[in-house]
């Protein structure tokens, strides 16, 4: 097996340990503040248009009522013993240095209002204990750190009481839109799902469209006319994946590579135009409200549809809310198929058809992409996939595996459970954020960096919406081609055979690595 | 005099200490938990929480994975503290259970070893920037806190020694309410004041991670959420409220 075109990162000179730990440099991150959102984006969700008169007393007032309501919250907030265990753990203080974005100290921005208002030790001996009155300064400090948190977890898996910065930063983000100081990407979005069914305000006919072009695309590489229907009554199963899937690069090959799955396994499927969105954004800001009200239009398209079956598509943080959390906030879901779970995960369909060995593959499609994958947050620290613990990393590798022949895995402090955010997650995907969002994917690239000096990486998977995003974004930074994140179906798409594919020579392969469409090289397929 | 004010401060502690933990164990576990937020890869059963639950308060397992220096000083600290209060279960029992007497060598030394963990954790928190940087003065106090406990106690061992005889006549009269004088002196009463003191902020304090671990929801709940449905009473009345819109 001859490699062909590997490509090197262009800067090399970048060495560094992915863990490195840089020294404080306090303040440096404090002018990062994501845009505030307009009154008519604050309305739109429930929230007060701008700042209140009555902010202070009302974010007091919030915070109590959210510790009466998240025995996470009110535990976390009492139990820190300030160990220093978090401290070295998150990406974006590894990234920046600003002391403020070690987890302890982002929860501590919160944990010191909640001390001075809510404990005895705060009430009477603010000093000691560090407590602090609620200031404007404090609110600013919120408003910045918080939303230089992606909520990714790792910091908890290190924590000896679990503590979870996500389910704090959550907590005050709620409170900031409480008083009228919400993130205008975020609310904004939220806002759009709530009036058209998904994050890029894409209506239905647009959507048809899109989808009939990717047919068209499809039947021009294989010759096989693969269907991505919508609004399909009676389907057996309903794809619920990020819109970001429809349009952006290179989540539309992996989109491509489920019409296919589905295709070869003779599935009956649709995709719904009211609940055209897996991402969740009322998850990051921390409002159940908000999250169960995109959830319910979840359940209401899968009953509109008759359909028997949930299956969610490549994106992290979707599949947290969906496998975590949709039962609990649009459940039950006893109408739908019971020999499956609600909601399942592509990987985990598609890893199934494999086990049985219904899919065939041309490995050798893949072979000029030496490959390694990122395990997103929300997926490794926040849900399963399979029947076992930890099969959220063995599904996604597995799949890998069977489509390409050369598969290397990151440092093993850099990957499963200790994996790094992409340093675009948790509602930071966002350009004004873009020097955070830099910074914070440095541990993440550098393991990278280390894994292609040693086996000659090329490509990197994913299979969340906001990791492709970032790193197409990131990537040329740190030495990579954009193109260098691939989703984990578009390897599937890459390496499938169809029933039917032709096999001529493709006629414009001009690819030394993998580009745009995901058919360039899948012609070649069956013979 | 002496003997009332120090039963008087022990009854004292001792309330405050019972019944404020009684209190953040009633509001931890009535506080509802809205959402599955294990962090996983999380146990999918019951018994697979409890030794997830028991690795990490016996071994500090997470702690371990985070640092090993502080693992190394933080369990010592924590080990050793266990062996020198079951130690002192002799001056609380008449006759001393066997297991308590058979241990009373290995007290000693775990004396020694709690001392030198929490020297250890003072000096990373005084040393080590990062750590420093999150440390309010409640943490240093706590830590001079335990160590004068230590160190009191060692003293009195090899250098100060007290009337352990009359020691234990007065803490076996405060159990059954029948007062004994308590010997004066000075090592012997800083010890115990220290000792009192700890007790009476341990409900007001970080101290409460003791109770607080078992109530984390990232390592509490059974990873099952497709397979049972979760709901917090308050998110209940909310769907009420909000049937409608099903």
């Amino acid at each position: 097996m001859v490699e062909l075109n590997i490509r090197q990162p262009v800067r090399q000179e970048d060495h560094s340990d992915p863990l490195e730990i840089p020294s404080l440099s306090p303040g440096v991150m404090s002018e990062s503040k994501p845009y505030q959102a307009s009154p008519d984006h604050q309305k739109a969700i429930g929230f007060p248009g701008e700042l209140v008169d009555d902010w202070k007393e009302r974010a007091i007032d919030k915070l109590g009522e959210l510790v009466g309501k998240s025995r996470g919250l009110r535990v976390y907030l009492d139990t820190c013993v300030k160990c220093g265990a978090c401290t070295d753990k998150c990406h974006y203080f590894l990234g920046t240095g600003d002391p403020l974005n070690m987890p302890v100290a982002r929860q501590d921005l919160l944990r010191k209002v909640y001390r001075r208002y809510f404990t005895f030790a705060g009430k009477y001996f603010p000093w000691l204990v560090g407590a602090e009155d609620l200031t404007e300064d404090v609110l600013d400090e919120w408003y910045s750190y918080f939303h230089q948190c992606s909520q990714c977890r790792r910091c908890s898996v290190y924590c000896p009481y679990g503590i979870d910065t996500a389910e704090v930063s959550m907590a005050a983000r709620e409170i900031m839109d409480s008083v009228g100081k919400g993130q205008k990407y975020c609310n904004e979005i939220i806002g759009k799902v709530h009036k058209i069914g998904n994050n890029l305000g894409l209506q239905k006919k647009a959507l048809e469209a899109t989808l009939e072009d990717l047919e068209e695309d499809i039947e021009d590489e294989t010759g096989v006319k693969v269907q991505l229907p919508v609004d399909q009554k009676g389907a057996d199963i309903m794809l619920v994946t990020p819109s970001a899937d429809f349009f952006a690069e290179p989540h539309v090959d992996g989109l491509i590579g489920y019409a296919k799955v589905f295709h070869q396994a003779g599935a009956s499927w649709t995709i719904s135009s009211y609940a055209s969105e897996a991402a969740n954004f009322g998850m990051f800001i921390g409002s159940y409200e908000n999250m169960q009200e995109i959830a319910l239009r979840i359940r209401k398209a899968a009953i509109d549809l008759k359909v028997k079956r949930i299956i969610f598509g490549e994106c992290g943080h979707a599949w947290r809310a969906g496998y975590s959390f949709l039962n609990t906030l649009a459940g039950p879901f006893d109408f739908l198929d019971q020999d499956y779970p609600v909601p399942q995960h592509i990987c985990e369909y598609t890893h199934d058809l494999i086990q049985k060995g219904e899919l065939t593959f041309d490995k050798s499609q893949n072979d000029d992409i030496r490959l390694t994958y990122h395990d997103s947050c929300n997926v490794a620290r926040g849900s399963r996939m399979g029947d076992k613990p930890g099969g959220q990393f063995e599904i996604p590798r597995a799949i890998l595996r069977a489509v390409c022949n050369h598969y290397y895995d990151m440092p093993a402090d850099t990957i499963r459970e200790s994996t790094f955010c992409c340093g675009g997650g948790g509602g930071l995907l966002t350009d004004e954020l873009l020097e955070v969002r830099t910074k914070g994917a440095q541990p993440r690239m550098r393991a990278l960096q280390q894994v292609s000096e040693d086996h000659g990486v090329t490509h990197m998977a994913a299979l969340c919406a906001i990791c492709k995003t970032q790193f197409a974004k990131v990537m040329p930074e740190y030495g990579f081609e954009m193109d260098a994140i691939v989703s984990i179906h578009q390897m599937v798409s890459n390496a499938i055979v169809l029933d039917g594919q032709i096999s001529e020579e493709d006629e414009d392969d001009e690819d030394e690595t993998r580009t745009e469409t995901s058919g360039d090289d899948t012609n070649e397929g069956e013979e | 005099m002496l003997t009332a004010a120090y039963a008087l401060l022990f009854y004292v502690a001792t309330l405050i200490l019972v019944g404020g933990l009684c209190r953040k164990i009633w509001q931890y576990a009535n506080t509802p938990a809205p959402l599955k937020i294990p962090t996983t890869p999380a146990p999918v059963t019951l018994g697979g929480v409890v030794v997830r639950m028991v690795r990490e308060v016996v071994l500090f397992e997470s702690l371990f994975k985070a640092n090993k220096w502080t693992w190394l000083f933080g369990w010592m600290f924590h080990a050793a503290l266990l062996v020198v209060l079951m130690r002192h279960l002799r001056y609380f029992t008449e006759p001393v259970w066997s297991w308590v007497a058979l241990m009373q060598p290995f007290g000693i030394y775990a004396g020694f070893a709690m001392v030198a963990g929490l020297l250890g954790l003072w000096v990373r928190r005084i040393f080590v920037p990062r750590i420093r940087f999150i440390s309010a003065p409640s943490d240093h106090l706590m830590l001079a806190l335990l160590l004068g406990v230590g160190v009191s106690g060692l003293l009195m061992k090899y250098v100060a020694r007290t009337d352990i005889v009359a020691l234990k006549a007065f803490c076996l009269g405060l159990i059954y309410f029948d007062w004994k004088p308590l010997p004066a002196d000075p090592m012997l009463l800083a010890h115990l004041t220290l000792v009192a003191v700890l007790m009476i902020v341990f409900p007001v304090s970080k101290l409460l991670h003791a109770p607080g671990v078992f109530f984390s929801p990232g390592r509490n709940q059974i990873d099952n959420p497709r397979e049972k449905r979760h709901l917090a009473p308050w998110a209940t009345r909310l769907e009420a409220g909000t049937g409608g819109k099903r």
